[in-house]
């Protein structure tokens, strides 16, 4: 799949893991389908080798993935490093509104909590809802994105034209809009953010299935008979991958902007604040007017510094995937 | 003896690129009197155009040169960027492939052509420099009226004479054309190879011409240069490097583009085994060497130098073909 | 018919056939809502029974001769919003000239300032000005608009230890000021200068970022090199033949994305306490206020889509490649 499963990999010329063979077929010659599936896996591997080593001479990628990292391992220790009592509106301990002590580096919210802890717990919440909202997106981008570009009749141009409405309409808000009509929860903020950044990616994989379609082997595969569903899935869709998994990295910085905005405005669910759902706490308890500045500041520095770091890491994949368009990153 | 209108000495040109550099011009040495013609064939990628465009001085900035090129006795490379822009179009100028980017597509073509004249000679009312335009387009056989023409709405052979005519703007002694017919038409390509000849005799100018059909200069210039691997491999007048190189390339190169009508090539052009060296990758000896039907054990070790063989003719080969032997024909 | 008209035709045809759907998804979509739409249109407020009688008049019609009206003239809405009780139509009449001075001024300087930035960038690609610039219109880009406008507003209107507050922390105008004055043209200006400080930072990074990009498009190209074997000077070559090239994607991308600037709007207004259509938009959706909704989001549709054609028939007018 992505780079980062090459992560864990040897460096190059170390050998390649083997692939876990399903009934261990025989490797002699004339061993027929298994070898053959063997050899494309070992072909997939060492082109993932090449791009790791190629992503790993880029600083800016390599930071963006150090700081991913790091994120992810707080957000996976959320509830090792604070206990889920001390986000508890009534369980808090602080002074209200109070400036970072000793007890609390980050001072305390209206009612008390830790801040840093909500940021923490926070953080779960932000990186959750962007993923997901991102892998819906992109399931659906690239669902209509391959069928608008496989199928040449009225049906593409139907999905086309589809697209390209959705793609004009203001994101906001529409997400506003929609929001509204579902209610405020984590699932729908999800569902909202997926339903409302797909036509990009349509887009993108539409452009490309095109392009794809045009070559040679396209032509065999339906010369001998393959149907469309054949196609689609063995020659068209594993050439857009790669390109679509750059572009959706970078979706993700999106759609973690996105979650932002929704829950400052108030459309998150309020019992697990993300970073923009404590942003929105600060907003309507007045942490402005008192300037409780660490309130403010930490949610959004993360928002900051967890966005650019998926646009670094995408802009290099990109690089890598398409040389041409990467050149301007 | 007069200095020459035109002069590489010892030139060499490296890219430097993120895979370490790449050497494209490996020691040229080149003399052209005034009125002369010189053709330049080769390959792609045997530094013929990298060499056509130090004559401006027009290399990529990640390039290293040394050696000089002399355009009336002054070395472009070494002069100020003010006397650079002085001399750019108004001594020597360059005939582009018109057919592709040339032009900047959203611009009159007449404003393209204007545009150095009320440069280099400011002096000029914006109605002659009109009328010059009206007058430039004449000589190249394009009606005046197309100057308000966008490149788009030109033909390639169209285009391609606006770009001769845009060479000749500021009346310049030297024009370097660089394949001036590639991308055209066969028909075409022969009528504006006819415009360019026709004009460089009328107006008595020096033209380098660069190409990779050997058969072209035969027909057009005075004098043949042979490219391999960024050096001249072979120089001497343009018929007999043509019809009986000394140099085995200058043959295989020659065989590339039969005569229609010609009995020598009765037979099919025999093609050549193997693919140009990467410049990075050029080894001891004889850069042919490894393709060359005519090797010997000792043409791949020491240097093999430019050496006379015969008036005016010199070839950089240590078993030269002689006028009867039947090479690779 | 030219092909230049015919282009401008596809192009408005096109721009009619998004704003239909619109309407129609408008329409449909606040039907869907569970409950009983009469609670939904006046949530919270005492309505006069005769008004509560119009409403459910005009609801219990059946749900096609509804659509119908709605379809013949979207803005002849008889509902009125929940939270203010007034046509929602002059509500969002009395609110768009405080939007419009506010995007309008810092879309102004930002494409002016973006532009200027992405051009030197791209320009000297991988030098220090483009290595240090893309890094912060980068780290712009990715920056929730509201939260730079709360820090602002902490740090300039409210002080932070020796930081004075000296700028208002919302509102448009000192209450009792006259907007006609010399004095209340002063006074608004001085409130316009953290929010549009806020949303031309973060508009100017998308625009330098497009701009680089697309210049960076044309470096390679041939005309480039030729204009410097004229014997141009670099800037020159730049000015008159690299930048309008680039601009041409660089205008229509900015028109294509006015939704970006609109979301700016929505939470900057927000921040700022800025009585436009984004603070409309923001009191409508913790009302929720249905209708007022719907207006709005109606006319922000309608303003992207008009920008849409807009940037169409510019592309048709700069480049004549699009023209013949």
């Amino acid at each position: 799949m992505s780079v980062r499963d090459a992560l864990p990999g040897p460096a190059e010329g170390g050998p390649a893991t083997p692939p876990p063979t399903g009934a261990g077929a025989p490797d002699g010659p004339g061993a027929g389908p298994p070898s053959r599936r063997r050899l494309a896996r070992a072909r997939r591997s060492a082109a993932r080798r090449r791009a790791w080593a190629q992503f790993r001479r880029s600083r800016s990628g390599m930071a963006g993935l150090l700081v991913l990292v790091g994120f992810g391992l707080v957000a996976l220790l959320a509830p090792v490093l604070f206990p889920p009592e001390t986000i508890s509106v009534t369980d808090a301990t602080g002074e209200p509104m109070a400036p970072p002590t000793a007890g609390f580096p980050l001072g305390t919210d209206e009612s008390g909590r830790s801040i840093l802890a909500l940021v923490v717990w926070g953080a779960r919440v932000s990186l959750v809802v962007g993923l997901a909202a991102t892998l819906m997106s992109m399931l659906i981008g690239t669902v209509i994105g391959v069928m608008a570009g496989h199928f040449a009749g009225w049906f593409g141009v139907a999905l086309n034209r589809f697209t390209d409405w959705f793609l004009v309409i203001p994101f906001l808000p529409l997400a506003i809009v929609l929001a509204t009509v579902l209610g405020a929860s984590l699932l729908n903020i999800i569902i909202v953010i997926g339903v409302t950044s797909w036509p990009g990616t349509a887009r993108l994989v539409r452009a490309q299935t095109l392009a794809v379609s045009a070559r040679p082997y396209l032509e065999r595969a339906r010369a001998l008979g393959g149907g469309d569903w054949h196609q689609m899935s063995r020659h068209v869709l594993p050439n857009v991958m790669p390109l679509v998994l750059a572009n959706t990295t970078l979706m993700v910085a999106l759609a973690i902007l996105s979650e932002t905005t929704l829950s400052f405005l108030g459309l998150g669910d309020p019992l697990r604040p993300s970073w923009g759902g404590i942003l929105d706490g600060a907003f309507t308890n007045g942490a402005m007017s008192v300037g409780a500045w660490w309130y403010v500041l930490p949610p959004g520095l993360c928002v900051v510094a967890v966005v650019l770091a998926f646009t670094l890491i995408g802009r290099t994949l990109e690089t890598i995937v398409d040389p041409r368009r990467g050149v301007r990153a | 003896m007069t200095a020459p209108a035109l002069e590489f000495r010892d030139l060499h040109l490296t890219y430097r690129t993120a895979d370490g550099p790449i050497p494209a011009v490996r020691g040229v040495s080149l003399a052209l009197p005034a009125g002369a013609s010189l053709g330049i064939a080769g390959e792609s990628g045997s530094g013929k155009s990298t060499l056509a465009s130090t004559v401006l001085r027009l290399q990529p900035r990640s390039a290293t040169v040394t050696g000089q090129v002399l355009v009336d006795g002054e070395d472009v490379l070494g002069m100020t960027f003010k006397r650079l822009r002085a001399l750019r179009w108004a001594q020597a100028s360059i005939v582009f492939q018109g057919a592709l980017h040339g032009l900047n597509p959203i611009q009159r073509v007449g404003d393209q052509v204007a545009e150095p004249i009320a440069l280099h000679e400011p002096s000029i009312g914006t109605d002659d420099v009109h009328r010059r335009v009206g007058e430039l387009f004449e000589q190249v056989g394009l009606p005046p009226a197309r100057a308000a023409a966008y490149p788009h709405q030109l033909s390639g052979g169209q285009r391609q004479r606006v770009m001769i005519a845009m060479a000749l703007a500021c009346r310049p002694r030297i024009i370097v054309a660089d394949e001036p017919t590639t991308a055209l038409d066969v028909m075409v390509q022969a009528q504006v190879l006819r415009v360019l000849t026709d004009l460089v005799a009328e107006l008595g100018l020096t033209l380098v011409l660069i190409s990779h059909d050997l058969s072209v200069l035969a027909d057009t210039c005075q004098r043949a240069a042979v490219m391999y691997a960024g050096r001249v491999v072979e120089e001497g007048p343009s018929t007999a490097v043509f019809e009986r190189g000394a140099h085995p390339y200058s043959r295989a190169l020659a065989a590339a583009f039969p005569r229609v009508g010609d009995p020598r090539f009765r037979y099919a052009p025999a093609g050549l085994p193997g693919d140009p060296p990467f410049p990075g990758e050029v080894g001891e000896g004889c850069p042919f060497a490894p393709r060359c039907p005519h090797s010997r054990p000792d043409c791949t070790s020491g240097e093999v130098q430019l050496a006379a063989v015969g008036p005016g003719r010199e070839a950089a080969c240590r078993y030269p073909l002689l006028d009867d032997d039947e090479g690779l024909r | 018919m030219g092909p230049g008209a015919r282009y401008a035709l596809r192009s408005v045809a096109s721009g009619l056939g998004t704003l239909l759907f619109v309407v129609v998804f408008n329409f449909f979509l606040f039907r869907m809502l569970p409950g009983d739409p009469i609670g939904l249109y006046t949530r919270g407020r005492n309505v006069p029974p005769e008004q509560i009688e119009a409403l459910r008049a005009e609801l219990d019609r059946p749900l096609l001769e509804q659509f119908v009206t709605y379809l013949a003239n979207p803005f002849a809405s008889t509902i009125n919003s929940a939270r203010y009780n007034q046509p929602v139509w002059t509500l969002i009449g009395d609110r768009v000239w405080a939007t419009l001075l506010l995007v309008g001024t810092a879309i102004v300087l930002a494409s002016i300032l973006g532009t200027w930035i992405g051009i030197r960038a791209g320009w000297r690609r991988g030098e220090r000005f483009d290595r240090v610039s893309t890094g912060v219109t980068l780290t712009l880009y990715s920056m929730p608009e509201f939260w730079l406008g709360m820090i602002l507003l902490i740090t300039f209107g409210v002080g932070v230890g020796f930081v004075p507050g000296v700028f208002p922390i919302g509102g448009i105008i000192t209450p009792g000021v006259d907007p006609t004055s010399l004095a209340g043209v002063l006074d608004v200006m001085w409130h316009m200068v953290l929010p549009v400080t806020t949303l031309m930072v973060v508009y100017l990074a998308e625009y330098a970022l497009v701009m680089r990009a697309s210049l960076i498009d044309e470096l390679g190209e041939d005309y480039l090199t030729v204009a410097r074997a004229k014997g141009l000077m670099d800037k020159v070559v730049r000015r008159r033949h690299a930048v309008p090239n680039a601009l041409l994607p660089t205008v229509t991308l900015i028109l294509l994305n006015l939704g970006f600037v609109v979301s700016g709007a929505i939470t900057v207004e927000t921040v700022f306490s800025w009585p436009g259509l984004g603070l409309l938009s923001y009191d409508a959706l913790r009302g929720p206020d249905i209708a007022l909704l719907q207006a709005i989001f109606l006319l922000f549709s309608i303003g992207v889509i008009v920008a849409n054609i807009i940037a169409d028939l510019l592309y048709a007018v700069l480049d004549p490649r699009v023209r013949a």
